[in-house]
């Protein structure tokens, strides 16, 4: 419960009703996120200018109340959970800014406005926001930069900490700062604004953000190939990139999501491949043309058993459909997801994959293996049933294995949906007890008082992975 | 004692919360707030069940949602949303006193057949809807009197003669006989539309449809079902499928988006396994919107309507009975018609039912907000697919000082125009 004198100031600071929340119902909205873990919060404020923000962490000083920034609360690793109660500070409201400067290849804005909106006006003026997690239609560009989030286009293009010029960031102590510019070259000193990208909200407040944008290619060409064995599919991947090839989106499927997808809604994809391959291309149509031949003759040559390439837009969607369609169809068995995102080195592929059907095997899971192949980053999904404890603790396992896997492999435990509580209990394996502690002398120096959504990143004293909520 | 058994708490359990909905969801994007979200009021119905919230606080969340169902068409794991607000809404009916307005209007004025033809003729004098003079009589006007202006204000002219009983009849088809068709007036649509059903008709027997009126027919009984009126809406669900069963037509058809959204929910009503539940089943595989039907004949266009038109889509015809093509490839077979497409097309108007009555102001914001982007493509004709939004529309047109400007016509009407039906 939050002090009534607390209360009325931060209705000081936030003149409106509308904007601070605290009854029974709105507090318990604020008290999840995609991911596991329910923590009631204090108080929600939805603030939508810098002042407010400064106002919100004054008090939050004086008074020592945690604060937890949230953008849409699709955060897979319980990046926004109210941990020990306090304010969240919700961004959602706040997108009144986005503006495109066509000249200076850059975009301005709020931090609560949807990703997807930015890349929409951007094409308004033949340019493109290159970052595509496939939540950001729905996600905010505070939750992508402060998560880091990446998605299909990582290949090609990287994800959302190469693309961000300069940042306005509200400090612990309730300061502004502008880090960054809106140049491409920027050396002055140390660089802030990839340090603010991907802190998890756990160093400071993002409320302003100028993004970089690049032309849009006119047109994108799609394939879909067919193997009958991981392990040359993994190969394919290597020849394609290593063959002058840079596609746009490189995606893999396994064996067990052909399988869902194709009993969710038949479309006549072989059951019996161990893999398949979805492709896009880029750039002008000639180009598309020309290198959808050589990937068509490079997987063949290697050994896939069939290639099959769009002819029009209507087909490329429908190559596309199988891969959008996983999530759906693997949550009819069972309604639990557990999404992961490890990663490898790329030509560790095949040996997480087999690393993984290990796993599945060991600890008697569902586990189906799709993901953004061309950059190692792989979305390992378990279905279960969250009510079944027993299978829970199962999985809990089957996870913890998952880490390990990838971290031996010379990947890490996250490419892109952060580590917020859930993999917090991992950090010292991928980082070593130096690594880690450098990076909390870093939280320290700029909140010392951990008043920026604790209980996020550094595990706290006997964390363990969790995934019930018990 | 835990509340689960009450609700339909194991159908919670199939979000994920990941949120897809949310962009979709009318109450949420006016509101700003998760509380008023898809993702929002399922975990409310859980908490509700487990009992960890109140029923107060649950219903502050699930009075306002608008039943529109956007969130299960965008939901990527197919959670059942409609029935997790409907069990939600029987508890909430069950264990509050439900709004005075509410319960008044739909127990005693809906579905009872004397109550529309008096209040009819009363409204055909003061050219007034029943909602407004049942709730002038009950002296609610002064608790809403926002929404019972606004809803004078566009109420249509009611053209019922004084004494006069609808034909029940059968029409011929004209040319070549295709299927017989057992027509679904509705009570509020028959009331206040009536012409839209009289041309709906027409147009029936013009694409070669043999078209039987029975006058045995009830309400559909979907705004009790709304407001957690389980019994009610039963009763009145038995007697639809027994009337139409005795005729064995090949289709059941009506022009109302949100009746027929109910009609093939009929039978979600009853127990699985039960005689109901597989008599209804039959009844709902029969009940098509119209567009379904007309969307497959081909008409005879006799006249050029040179206008601009935009669709505001029904939310039960698009997502309860997943009617989203049909309408659109009928306006643009019409011959003259320069067809634009808007921004948030498919997301509801702010009527849903009689929810723009109660909750006034939440409804206007989410009109505001869709008058915003229809009117960025200038139409002159917005046609809509159901009574409800056909009234918000010309609710919206209104606020926004355009009714000499735009014209809100049914589907049917601007069909019935183009065939040279008067
Ligand atoms: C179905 C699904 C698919 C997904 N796919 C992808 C994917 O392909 N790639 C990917 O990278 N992620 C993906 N995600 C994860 C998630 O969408 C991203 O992490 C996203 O960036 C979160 O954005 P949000 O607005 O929801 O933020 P939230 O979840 O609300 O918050 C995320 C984090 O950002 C912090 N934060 C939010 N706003 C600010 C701010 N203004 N200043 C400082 N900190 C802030 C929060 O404290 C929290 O730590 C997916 C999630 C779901 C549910
Ligand atoms: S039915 Fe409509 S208003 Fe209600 S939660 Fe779903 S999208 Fe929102
Ligand atoms: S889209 Fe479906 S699963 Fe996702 S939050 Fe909404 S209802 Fe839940």
């Amino acid at each position: 419960m939050i002090h009534a004198e607390i209360e009325k100031a931060i209705r000081q600071v936030i003149n409106n009703k509308r904007r601070v929340l605290t009854n029974e119902a709105d507090l318990a909205s604020y008290s999840y996120d995609a991911s596991f873990g329910v923590f009631l919060p204090d108080i929600v404020v939805q603030p939508t200018s810098t002042n407010e923000v400064v106002g919100i962490v004054k008090l939050a000083n004086k008074y020592k109340i945690p604060i937890y920034p949230r953008g849409r609360g699709t955060s897979l690793s319980g990046g926004p959970l109210p941990v020990h109660g306090g304010i969240v500070l919700d961004f959602s409201k706040w997108t009144d800014i986005l503006i495109i400067e066509p000249d200076d290849l850059v975009a301005i804005v709020s931090p609560g406005v949807i990703t997807a909106d930015i890349n929409k006006k951007a094409n308004q003026f033949g340019l493109m926001y290159p970052p595509d997690p496939s939540s950001s239609h729905v996600s905010t560009i505070g939750g992508n930069l402060a998560e880091n989030a990446g998605g299909p286009h990582g290949l090609k293009y990287g994800v959302t900490k190469d693309y961000v010029l300069g940042l306005e960031v509200v400090t612990a102590d309730g300061e502004v700062i502008q880090t960054g510019g809106r140049t491409v070259k920027n050396v002055t000193g140390y660089d802030l604004t990839k340090l603010i990208v991907g802190s998890e909200g756990t160093l400071g407040i993002i409320t302003k953000a100028i993004l970089q944008l690049i032309p849009k290619p006119q047109s994108t060409g799609t394939l879909l190939v067919l193997f009958d064995d991981l392990i040359i599919a993994g190969r394919a991947i290597s020849s394609i990139l290593t063959g002058g090839i840079l596609p746009s989106k490189l995606e893999i499927m396994d064996q067990a999501s052909v399988v869902a997808v194709e009993q969710f809604d038949p479309s006549g994809l072989p059951t019996e491949i161990e893999a398949l391959l979805l492709i896009e291309l880029d750039g002008h149509p000639a180009a598309i043309e020309a290198e959808a031949k050589r990937v068509k003759e490079i997987c063949l040559e290697i050994g896939a058993i069939e290639v099959k390439i769009a002819k029009t837009k209507e087909e490329e969607a429908e190559l596309w459909k199988a891969r959008k369609l996983v999530s759906p169809a693997i949550v009819r068995k069972k309604p639990t997801k557990i999404s992961e995102d490890a990663t490898v080195p790329r030509s560790r592929i095949p040996d997480m994959f087999q690393r993984l059907k290990e796993i599945r095997d060991r600890y008697n899971i569902d586990l189906v293996v799709f993901g953004h192949a061309g950059d190692g980053n792989l979305h390992p999904n378990i279905i279960a049933d969250k009510r079944d404890i027993e299978e829970m603790k199962r999985v809990e396992k089957a996870v913890e294995e998952i880490f390990k896997a990838a971290v031996e492999l010379g990947g890490t435990l996250s490419g892109e949906h952060g580590i917020g509580t859930m993999k917090a209990p991992f950090m010292e394996m991928e980082l070593g007890p130096t690594g880690l502690s450098m990076m909390k002398r870093i939280k320290e120096a700029w909140d010392p008082y951990n008043l920026l959504n604790p209980g996020k990143v550094f595990p706290e004293p006997g964390q363990r992975f969790v995934l019930t909520n018990e | 004692m835990s509340r689960s058994h009450l609700l339909a708490y194991e159908e919670t359990f199939a979000c994920v919360q990941c949120g897809y909905c949310l962009p979709k969801c009318p109450t949420y994007e006016t509101t700003g707030v998760e509380t008023q979200s898809p993702r929002g009021r399922i975990n409310l119905v859980k908490l509700l069940a487990e009992e960890k919230i109140s029923i107060e606080s649950a219903a502050s969340s699930i009075e306002l949602c608008l039943g529109c169902r956007a969130c299960e068409t965008a939901c990527p794991t197919n959670v059942q949303y409609g029935t997790i607000l409907q069990s939600a809404k029987e508890l909430i009916a069950k264990e509050m006193p439900a709004s005075k307005m509410e319960s008044l209007l739909l127990e005693k004025g809906i579905p009872n057949k004397k109550w529309q033809k008096v209040a009819g003729r009363g409204l055909e004098i003061a050219q007034k809807t029943g909602m407004v003079s049942l709730a002038r009589k009950a002296g609610i006007m002064r608790v809403f009197p926002d929404s019972i202006q606004a809803m004078e204000s566009i109420a249509p002219v009611i053209k019922m003669p004084k004494k006069k009983e609808r034909e029940y009849r059968v029409l011929p088809p004209i040319g070549k006989k295709t299927y017989t068709v057992g027509f679904f007036v509705g009570c509020i649509m028959d009331m206040m539309f009536s012409k839209i059903n009289d041309d709906s008709m027409k147009l029936l027997q013009l694409a070669g449809f043999k078209v039987t009126l029975i006058e045995e027919q009830t309400c559909c009984g979907a705004l009790l079902h709304h407001s957690g009126k389980k019994r009610e809406t039963i009763a009145l669900a038995q007697k639809n499928i027994a009337v139409f069963e005795k005729y064995d037509f090949d289709f059941i058809v009506n022009s109302i988006g949100g009746c027929g959204a109910m009609l093939v929910e009929y039978p979600e009503l009853f127990d699985e396994h039960s005689e109901w539940r597989s008599r209804a089943e039959k009844f709902a595989s029969r009940c098509k919107d119209i567009s379904v039907l007309l969307a497959e004949s081909s008409l005879p266009f006799t006249k050029e309507i040179r206008k601009v038109v935009a669709y505001q889509p029904s939310c039960h015809l698009q997502h309860v009975q997943k009617v989203i093509n049909e309408p659109h490839q009928l306006i643009k077979k019409i011959p003259g018609i320069d067809y634009r497409l808007f921004e948030n097309q498919d997301m509801c108007c702010g009527s849903a039912g009689i929810y723009n009555v109660i909750h006034y102001n939440e409804a206007m914001e989410v009109l505001d907000q869709k008058m915003n982007h229809i009117e960025k493509v200038v139409p002159d004709i917005i046609v809509t697919s159901n009574p409800g939004c056909h009234l918000q529309m010309k609710l919206g047109v209104r606020r926004e000082g355009k009714t000499e400007k735009i014209k809100v016509v049914h589907i049917v009407e601007l069909l019935a125009e183009a065939c040279g039906i008067s």
